[in-house]
């Protein structure tokens, strides 16, 4: 298989001194729905912002589809289609011809784009508005107008950064499904997101940036198995006076009616259900404490600032 | 990208910059015929009748090429000073960025966006100026060769300016400062002969003055100086100013961090 992006000892040091990367290197095949993850200021924008040829490298390589961004830029850039996180199309333009002006940006005849404007303006529920001004859309029509932009040229490889901020949890969803649909299709698509929540049920491989180095890197699965426990949460009747002890596991009372316990990775939940049966505790309805990569991202993350601090 | 692709990605740009002056023609297209139409007027007709002959010509015969040509620099400049300053304030540059479009077509598109504005409102000044005197054309070649190659200097200029300003007060300080009293001090309404020989001497370091006069040249086959050196001034002016912002472009000034 490809490989579709491949990084070697990126390094960008801004005007002011500031050194936002330090050797970043990772590589996504094709084919792939990659995570780029890191908190804020850690590199990742400016990691996509060099791949986008947005942002002069100071240093090191970038390949997409093996075309290397600075000897063959144009075969590069046509296999690279990107969501950045701020609005960045004019305002004042019509939503048709935002993708029409981009496909011919990319060398498309008229006829071509206009072809395929219609399929992804309809694809992303945006057909009725193509007449309309951009400025005129909602937020959550603007992002998926940049998505229908982005696609126009229909690259091999998409880069979407944060493309789900400020957007509602149904529109959300769908934008999730259609994700998942065009990578089915063949798209590789690298997603950089603060909701920890949709790497984990979009991505199959991981990659987390924090202080410009790269501090992981691996598949979701196995990143996912690291975690020794997890909390899950329990709605119980009725309502309990004091905490219960249940053998093998951690639990304590959050209030009356909520319980909370800890179960470690190999033990499982099916013993617990039978203690709280055997003290007729009925549990009306149960959910993890909080998601699952994230509790093991900030594990990361703060581990690497103590490293850091020593 | 082949040349059909290229052919496209430029036609495209052209295509978005002539879409957006005329989406807008009651701030580009009319200010500048209302303007022209006052200075027709008022310097044509009211004080020009005062004023009698200038080169061998009525007043309002003088001024009127330095008029089309004081339309065609001013608008050449400011659409595209306007135009790639919006682009970069709102990011949009960002989608030629991220495209194969080489540096050079986004340059070439940007100045050919430029000079369909520039010639837009020359004509429409030109057929103002028919309802103030009659106009002769003395020479077609020289008058159309010297009003394209102006607007593109002139574009390329306010290419440049766009791509150094990071406010809108900074794409407005060139035209003001600089640009108008160029063009107001570069023969518009007056013949250099008026002038003492000193103050003539200073005028020939004025670029203006050499397309200002090349343009009446065109039309009354009259003008200050020497055509051929002006021809050979502006295409100097234009290859330097190309090269100076394709530089800047390559280099990412202004538009990459």
């Amino acid at each position: 298989m490809a490989t579709a992006l491949s990084i070697k000892d990126l390094s960008k040091v801004y005007g002011n001194d500031f050194e936002a990367l330090k050797g970043v290197s990772f590589d996504v095949q094709q084919g792939d729905f990659f995570a780029l993850l890191g908190p804020n200021g850690a590199g990742k924008s400016t990691t996509l912002g060099i791949v986008s040829s947005l942002i002069n490298k100071t240093s090191g390589s970038v390949e997409i589809f093996g075309f290397d961004l600075e000897k063959d830029k144009a075969a590069a850039k046509r296999s690279l289609g990107v969501v950045p996180q701020e609005f960045n199309f004019n305002m004042f333009e019509k939503v048709g011809d935002i993708l029409r002006t981009q496909a011919g940006y990319y060398g498309i005849p008229a006829g071509i784009a206009k072809q395929r404007s219609e399929y992804y303006l309809k694809k992303l529920g945006l057909w009725d508005k193509r007449n309309d001004s951009a400025r005129m859309l909602s937020g959550g029509m603007k992002r998926r107008l940049m998505i229908a932009r982005a696609l126009v040229h229909e690259p091999k490889l998409l880069i979407l950064d944060e493309p789900t901020a400020g957007v509602d949890i149904e529109l959300r969803r769908s934008m999730w499904a259609f994700l998942q649909e065009i990578n089915k299709a063949g798209t590789t698509i690298i997603l950089t997101t603060h909701y920890l929540e949709e790497a984990e049920s979009l991505c199959r491989n991981i990659a987390i940036i924090d202080h410009g180095s790269i501090i992981h890197n691996t598949s979701m699965k196995s990143l996912l198995q690291q975690m020794n426990t997890e909390t899950f949460i329990f709605d119980v009747q009725p309502a309990q006076t004091a905490d219960i002890v249940f053998e093998g596991y951690t639990a304590h009372l959050e209030d009356p009616n909520t319980l909370v316990v800890d179960v470690e990775k190999n033990k499982g939940i099916n013993e617990l259900f039978i203690q709280l049966e055997a003290k007729q505790i009925k549990v009306t309805s149960m959910r993890n404490k909080s998601n699952r990569l994230e509790e093991l991202f900030v594990a990361m993350v703060e581990k690497n600032l103590g490293n850091k601090e020593v | 990208m082949s040349h059909r692709e290229l052919w496209v990605a430029f036609v495209t740009i052209v295509t978005k910059e002539i879409r957006r002056f005329t989406r807008i023609w009651a701030q580009t297209l009319l200010p500048p015929a209302i303007t022209m139409t006052l200075y027709f007027i008022i310097f044509g007709n009211l004080i020009g009748s005062r004023i009698g002959e200038m080169g061998g010509f009525n007043y309002m015969e003088f001024i009127v090429p330095g008029l089309i040509m004081m339309s065609v620099i001013t608008n050449s400049y400011g659409n595209v000073v306007s135009s790639f300053f919006s682009t970069k304030y709102q990011h949009s540059i960002e989608e030629l960025l991220v495209s194969p479009t080489p540096n050079w077509i986004i340059l070439s598109g940007y100045v050919l966006g430029g000079v369909a504005r520039g010639l837009a409102v020359g004509f429409v000044v030109t057929l103002l100026s028919l309802f103030f005197t009659k106009l002769q054309v003395h020479s077609v070649g020289v008058t159309v060769a010297t009003v394209v190659m102006t607007s593109v200097l002139f574009a390329l200029g306010g290419f440049i300016n766009a791509i150094y300003a990071n406010s809108f007060d900074d794409i407005s300080i060139i035209p003001t400062f600089i640009l108008t009293p160029l063009t107001y001090l570069g023969g518009v309404f007056y013949s250099i002969q008026l002038l003492p020989e000193f103050w003539q001497s200073v005028s020939h370091l004025n670029p203006v003055l050499y397309m200002v006069n090349t343009f009446r040249f065109g039309i009354l086959g009259v003008s200050d100086i020497n055509v051929g050196f002006a021809f050979g001034v502006i295409i100097l002016f234009t290859v330097a100013l190309f090269s100076f912002a394709l530089r800047l472009l390559n280099t990412g000034k202004g538009i990459r961090q």
